[in-house]
Order: structure tokens, then sequence, then C-alpha cells
């Protein structure tokens, strides 16, 4: 089961410019969130200080009960281990074949037998479809490739974390939306804690539990997925539909005179596209983390746009969330309301009662 | 969500209308803080961080032995390459002058003394900066812009344990060899061209080989050395450790290495010889 992770009030600059500030969120545990932002806003920054790679200048980040930013070097490399960190490129040590290089954090902090490391190598290695590419160097793959190399090394140590930096970069949106699959399937079996960085507006409506939204050197908004798409706040509606209407310009943000103009025109941003139904894994399991369709909007009053949470084949996932979530349960699993049994991987976090059961 | 204009932001908002001379010269005084205090601040504490994964086990040797091996093969044939004429050049003088003098029987001695208390020590440190040192840098800055480092840490490792204590170890291990080969193909050379060029007689070359230098003379090289390889290897990790923008980076990475490299290890040279002759008498004729 996946790790909390609590962030309060982080603040980072370098020199005299400043790349957030205030930042606090509480990524849940066992589920997955997506950080957005403009180019430049400092997401990557935001995961390496996660992860305890950049010092932030003021703020807590609490892993458990352990404070990143405070832990002595011993404790904060030991408190590493929780996470999988998969980078922009990789970041496959280039001396190494696949194989080695996906070896490595097993080899380095278990004592398991060659043959055990291999096995587990060998597992990882077809998750990510990568099986016969083993005695590759990573110079001689493609960048797809590398990223699905670098994902079954940061997997190999079953990480409570898992930090993602622009899985789409670079990637034709096939594999994009592989991968994506890939995310959800893994949350599915492991429970992690996943935090995608992430530039891709598809992947953000349709893959996380919650999104959040970096711009201006603050944190905009973060929340539940509904909350989020079905937000009125011009910055989040601007990025989450990819529109040219709204504060944020070429340039990070437009200037006064820009948004005269537009009002002038009478620019609208228009109604809201309807929410996509969330990606669900392809192995027949159900998510911990994921909250029913629609819970979110039902509990807080908000009516979603028309033709929300349908999906490709016509069915509306609201309508038939229970009879889906009804046919995981085996015969006989004594499951509460909503909290589905049979292989359903672990309990839902407490304080929430069910995985239906919304905010 | 509007972003309420305070902050550092809103001073540089402000700076960029009106003030711009004082902006400059903060910027300015940055630029003097960083060079003068930051920077060396910050390679010192890489110091220390270095001195204290040294003793962190278990000893990476597999690491040492490559890169020792790495180090051996780009330096070895230059180094003889420079020593050579080195030896030869320091006969060519210094023998005209002392046959002047009608001291040629002592040609050996200078030679010695010259070579291996200065110019093997010298170029050794050349040597070092210029091949080791590039290389070193240009290897783990490259490590660096690829996020290699980053995920070394991630995974729980050190990269100073791991990377940067045997590559300066391998640095100084090959650089005490270096000091000796240089010696002796620097010798090789002078006499060379002292019996056969300008006629001197092997015998009184190689008898006269104790009469200026002792033994400390060549312990204080191998010291020399020593110092030099720890130092160089540790500048190239700093600054490899701290390469960004790209390929561009590393290779500003490399330049600044080298740069910075010669001048250490000439001030150094510097230092230890002066110390060295403060503390060790010098041998009477």
């Amino acid at each position: 089961m996946g790790v909390e992770i609590r962030v309060e009030g982080l603040t980072k600059s370098f020199g005299r410019q400043v790349i957030w500030q205030d930042v606090s969120l509480t990524i849940p545990a066992g589920e997955i969130s997506v950080l957005l932002g403009p180019s430049g806003t400092g997401k990557s920054v935001f995961l390496k200080s996660l992860v305890g790679l950049l010092k932030p200048d003021r703020g807590h980040i609490w892993i458990g009960d352990r404070d990143l930013p405070r832990l002595p070097e011993s404790q904060l490399y030991e408190t590493r281990k929780l996470f999988g960190v998969l980078f922009q490129d990789g970041a496959l040590f280039g001396s190494m074949n696949l194989f080695d290089n996906i070896a490595f954090p097993l080899r380095e902090h278990t004592r398991k037998r060659e043959s055990e490391i291999k096995n587990i190598v060998l597992e990882k290695m077809e998750m990510v479809g990568l099986l016969g590419a083993e005695h590759k160097l990573p110079g001689e793959i493609s960048g797809g490739m590398k990223k699905r190399a670098g994902l079954a090394r940061a997997l190999v140590l079953d990480p409570e974390i898992l930090l993602v930096d622009e899985p789409d970069s670079g990637l034709d949106p096939v594999r994009t939306a592989f991968l994506n699959q890939v995310f959800i399937d893994l949350n599915a079996q492991i429970g992690a804690t996943f935090l995608i960085v992430t530039h891709d507006i598809n992947t953000a409506r349709t893959l996380p539990d919650n999104i959040g939204l970096l711009y201006q050197r603050h944190l905009a908004m973060f929340g539940p997925r509904e909350m989020l798409l079905t937000s009125d706040e011009p910055v989040v509606r601007q990025f989450l539909n990819a529109s040219k209407v709204g504060p944020i310009g070429m340039s990070e943000e437009k200037d006064e005179s820009e948004l005269e103009a537009e009002a002038k025109l009478g620019h609208d941003p228009g109604k809201l596209p309807p929410i996509p139904p969330q990606q669900m894994p392809s192995n027949g399991m159900l998510r911990a983390g994921m909250h029913a369709p629609g819970a979110w909007c039902a509990a807080h009053g908000v009516t979603p746009p028309p033709g929300s949470f349908v999906d490709d084949l016509g069915r509306n996932w609201v309508e038939e969330w229970p009879r889906y979530v009804a046919s995981m349960t085996p015969v006989g699993a004594s499951g509460g309301p909503g909290a589905p049994g049979g292989r359903f991987p672990g309990s839902p976090p407490p304080g929430r009662p069910g995985a239906g059961a919304g905010y | 969500m509007s972003t309420p204009d305070t902050g550092i932001d809103a001073g540089r908002r402000r700076g960029r209308k009106g003030g711009g001379s004082s902006a400059r010269f903060r910027k300015v005084g940055d630029g003097a803080v960083n060079v003068l205090v930051k920077e060396p601040g910050r390679f010192f504490a890489l110091c220390l961080d270095t001195g204290r994964a040294m003793f962190k086990w278990p000893f990476q040797w597999r690491e040492f032995i490559q890169q020792a091996w790495f180090i051996v093969s780009v330096t070895v044939v230059p180094t003889m390459l420079v020593a050579i004429p080195f030896g030869g050049i320091l006969s060519l003088q210094v023998g005209g002058l002392i046959r002047q003098f009608g001291a040629q029987s002592f040609t050996g001695a200078t030679a010695v003394a010259a070579i291996v208390r200065e110019a093997s020590p010298l170029v050794t440190s050349l040597l070092v900066a210029g091949a080791a040192g590039s290389a070193i840098c240009a290897d783990i800055g490259s490590r660096k812009i690829r996020e290699e480092i980053d995920a070394m840490e991630v995974l729980g490792i050190n990269p100073l344990h791991r990377l940067v204590v045997p590559r300066m170890l391998a640095c100084a291990f090959v650089a005490l060899f270096l000091n000796g080969l240089v010696s002796v193909v620097g010798l090789m050379g002078g006499y060379f061209f002292n019996v056969m060029l300008q006629g001197g007689t092997p015998g009184a070359y190689l008898a006269s080989f104790n009469a200026i230098a002792q033994l400390p003379d060549l312990l204080q090289a191998e010291v020399k050395a020593f110092v030099f390889g720890i130092t160089a290897g540790l500048v190239a990790a700093y600054k490899g450790l701290n390469a960004k923008g790209g390929p561009k980076g590393v290779g500003d990475a490399v330049n600044q290495t080298v740069v910075i490299t010669f001048m250490l290890l000439f001030v150094e040279n510097f230092l230890i010889s002066s110390l060295y002759f403060q503390l060790v008498p010098s041998k009477g004729m």
C-alpha cells in the first residue's frame, strides 16, 4: 500500500529567482495524482524536491512521520528506498546494459542470489514489454524503450511512491496511451502512490484521481479530478482545455493590455467539455484509490457537463460503476457497501469508507 | 487565480523599469560573492563529504582498478613524450653553462636535482590535470546531465562514494607512478643529450648523481604527485557534478576543470617546494 505525501508551505528559489512558494498539498496514499503547469513553472524541480535531490528553502515534506528536507543523510538515503523515480529520459546508466541497469538496485540493496535477481528483473521487463532487449545498451534503444526500462528499474524494489517526470515527452500518442495503461495497471497491482508530472492534457484528463496545477510560482489548485475538470477558475479552465483564451500567455502570463483586448473581443471560454471516464486497469483489477465516477460532483452539488463519464461504447460509467464493482466481488466475499473484495488489492485507506464513497 | 505582486519577483520587475545601475551593481556583487565565497565553499564541502565517503565500506575496488587503468591508458605515452624533451632541454641549457664553469663532471647532479625535484612533479601535474582531470570531469559531467547521478541518489547510492572516491584515489595512485616514470625517462633523456650530443662522459654523469640530490627529494616529489592527483580528481568531480545546461555545459565544465586544476597544482607545487626547502636541509657538497 502506498504512502501519503504531505507538503506544507514549500518554497524554492534559485538565487533571486523564486520557482514556487508556499506550496501545500497532500497526495493521498495509493492514488494517482498528476501535476500540471505551463513550461518552466518548476514541475520537475518540485518532483526533485519531493525525493530530496533539491533542498527547498522553506517548508516541510512529510513522508509518513519523516520530514524529508530535515533528515540526516543516512536516513535520507534510507527513505529514498520508498521511492521509485522515472526521469524524463529514463536516466539509465550508459555503461550498463538494460538487464544490469534494472538489476542494479537489487544488487546494491538486497542480498538476493543472482538467480532470484534474474527472475525479478525478467518479470519487470515483461511488465513493461521489454523482454528480449536485456543485452542492449541504453545508447542503442529508442526513447520510448529507455522510458520503459527506467520504469522497470524504478519498480524492482517495489516502491511505495512512484514519481514520474513527463512520461509523454518525446513519445508518440500510441506509446503514451500504452504507458498510461501501464501506470494504471501498476497502481492496481502494487497500490503505490503515483505522482506524474506531465504536459499532456489527454493524460491529465483521463489518468489521475487528483490533479494539481502549478502556475505563477504558486500551486493554483490541487484536488480530485472532477473538481478541476468542472472548475471555473480561469487558469485551471484554460489549461485543462488547452485554450488560448485565459490568463496564461506565451510568456507565462499575459499583460493587462492583452487581457483587456481579449475582454473587448468578448471571448468566452466556452462551455466545459464533458468529463471523460477515468481509464480502467486492463488486468481486471480494481484500483484501491479509484473514486466512483461522478461521486465528487454529486457530493458537492456540481452538475457535470452533459455527456460526462460516457465512454466510446456509449456506456455511462455513473450507472455502470455499481455493476462493475459488483462484478469484481467473487461469491461469498464479504465486502461492505462499495468496498469490493476479490482481486481488490488491499483495503481502502482509513477515513474513506469505500472506493465509491467519494470525498 | 491571481497572484499577489509581492516578494522578490515584484522587486525584479520594478528594477527593470528604473534603478538599472543598482541592479547591475547587485549583479556584479552577486558574481563576486559567488566566485570568492560560494564556489570555494561548495568545493570545500565536496572535499569534506568525499573525505567522509572514503572511509565507507565496501570500497569500490572494481571501479578503482578500472579507473586507474583508464587513467594510465590516457597519460603514460604523453607523459613519456613530454619527459624526454624536458630532460634534453635541461641538459642543453645547464650543460653549456656548467662547462664554462669547468664543472662538467657535475652535469648529472644538476640534472637529477632539477628533474626529480621540480620537473617531474610539474610534468605529472600537467598530464594529470590535462588528461586525467578532463576525462574524469567529462565522464561525471555527462552522467550528470543525463540525470544518471540523480537516478543513483534516488536509488539510495551515494555518488561520492560510488564514483568520486575511486576516481580520486585512482588519480592519486597513478600520479605516484607517473612521477616515477617522468623521473626515469627524463634522466634518460638528459643522459642521451649530455653524452651523445654534448660530449659528456657517461661515468661523470652517473657518478655525480647523488652529489646534490638526496632521497627526501624523491619523497617530496612523490608527495607532490599524490596531492596533485587528489586535487585533480576533486576538482574534476566538483565541476562534473555541477555541470548543467546540456552538452555545452559539460564542455564548459571540462574547460574550467583544466584551467582551475592547472592553477591549483602550480600553487600547490610552489607551496610544497618552499615548505620542503624549509624543512629539509640541502645536502652540502
